[in-house]
């Protein structure tokens, strides 16, 4: 068994809005809301880095859900923008919760990084107790403000995200998940070199179909109608996308938690970035099914269902 | 119909312009196509012409043109 006990986020505070970022990229700042929903979005400072962020976000996480960092029995950190190829952050962050011998494995996936890292933590927790997810990109870092990098510069920002996973306790059951792998299209959405590069086209025709094929499978074999779904937090890769998962499932759009507009698409801490605040949102105790579900690079997608507890 | 006219035929149904753009030329450089019209470009072809595109054919390029639409959809019907 396996329970989604809390959440965490830390944002950077320096907004960078469309009129900013619009002469950089020649384009305008209506053009940017209108492909992608996005209004403004965080840049972390020099001074930042992915771990440190990553950070603030376990540390939000644990404090929020009671928990201690000592309890914990492993860390699971994804990111596609970490400062150092290898190690990645989680044994920074591990040590920056003053963790010693605590394991720490990196997940090197941009986007889709922390739901398989959810998936992990909900099959790991029976034999590791508590698992702390981490989701921390500064992507700001890994495209660039020029016409010619336009179709990403517009849509990343810069942030960290945390779940606590934990076998014995929390608000929601983790049910069942789904996730996938297709290696044979990984050109379309990689990271080389330090830059982030991605054939837009060609991600949103895959993540439009393969996103809610995966969450139609998990309602389906858990017999679950999408109108059921309390929540539905998702990557928040761009609000055109989740407004046309929402249509293909036949859900209710309101049921889509979004802050995209706020903070742009940060990779892989968008979804525990938005699965924070919804929970901070929240009223009472759960009352439906949640649906979290990601697709990014590698390629790899998914989704996982948690019920009330 | 010939396959490219019911190519421009879908072209401007999911665009909702009445549109005659070059068989070579770009949809995606002449504005008629984005991300998102081309998912719907995608999946309105599959409807007209009777055939699936697999996820590993979904590529921008192989829709840029209606001449590298109509190549693509000869291998599959």
């Amino acid at each position: 068994m396996a329970f989604l006990r809390g959440f965490g986020s830390w944002l950077p505070p320096r907004r960078v809005s469309n009129e900013e970022l619009a002469p950089q990229v020649n384009a305008t700042p209506e053009w940017i809301l209108e492909v992608s929903g996005i209004e403004e979005r965080r840049y972390a400072t020099e001074s930042d880095t992915v771990a440190g962020i990553g950070l603030l976000a376990a540390q939000d996480c644990l404090a929020k859900a009671g928990a201690t960092a000592a309890e914990l029995g492993m860390i699971l950190a994804a990111s596609g923008s970490s400062d150092r190829f290898c190690p990645g952050p989680a044994s920074q962050i591990a040590a920056g919760l003053g963790l010693a011998t605590t394991p720490a494995l990196d997940i090197p996936v941009s986007s889709a990084g922390s739901l398989i890292g959810l998936i992990l933590a909900s099959q790991l927790a029976s034999s590791a107790g508590r698992v702390l997810v981490v989701g921390t990109e500064i992507m700001s870092r890994r495209i660039s403000r020029t016409p010619e990098g336009k179709n990403t510069a517009i849509l990343f920002g810069d942030g960290a995200g945390a779940a606590l996973v934990d076998a014995e306790t929390g608000f929601a059951r983790i049910r069942d998940s789904c996730l996938f792998t297709d290696g044979a299209s990984a050109e379309i959405l990689f990271t080389r070199d330090g830059q982030f590069q991605m054939d837009g086209g060609a991600v949103i025709l895959h993540a439009s179909r393969k996103t809610p094929r995966a969450i139609n499978e998990l309602l389906a074999r858990n017999q679950i109608a999408a109108s059921e779904v309390e929540a539905f937090l998702l990557h928040q890769a761009n609000l055109n996308l989740i407004t046309r998962v929402a249509a293909a499932l036949k859900a209710p759009r309101e049921r889509f938690f979004t802050n995209i507009s706020r903070y742009g698409n940060t990779s892989s801490a968008s979804m525990l970035i938005a699965a924070d605040e919804w929970r901070r949102e929240q009223s009472g105790a759960l009352s439906g099914p949640l649906i979290f579900s990601a697709f990014g690079s590698g390629l790899n997608w998914g989704a996982l269902l948690a019920v009330p507890h | 119909m010939e396959p490219q006219a019911r190519i421009l035929k879908v072209l401007q149904q999911v665009t909702q312009k009445d549109i005659q753009p070059g068989a070579d030329e770009s949809l995606f450089l002449s504005g008629l196509l984005d991300s998102f019209t081309l998912t719907d470009f995608v999946s309105a072809l599959e409807q007209e012409f009777g055939v699936t595109v697999p996820d590993s054919d979904l590529l921008a390029r192989k829709f840029d043109t209606i001449n590298k639409v109509d190549a693509y959809l000869a291998t599959k019907v």
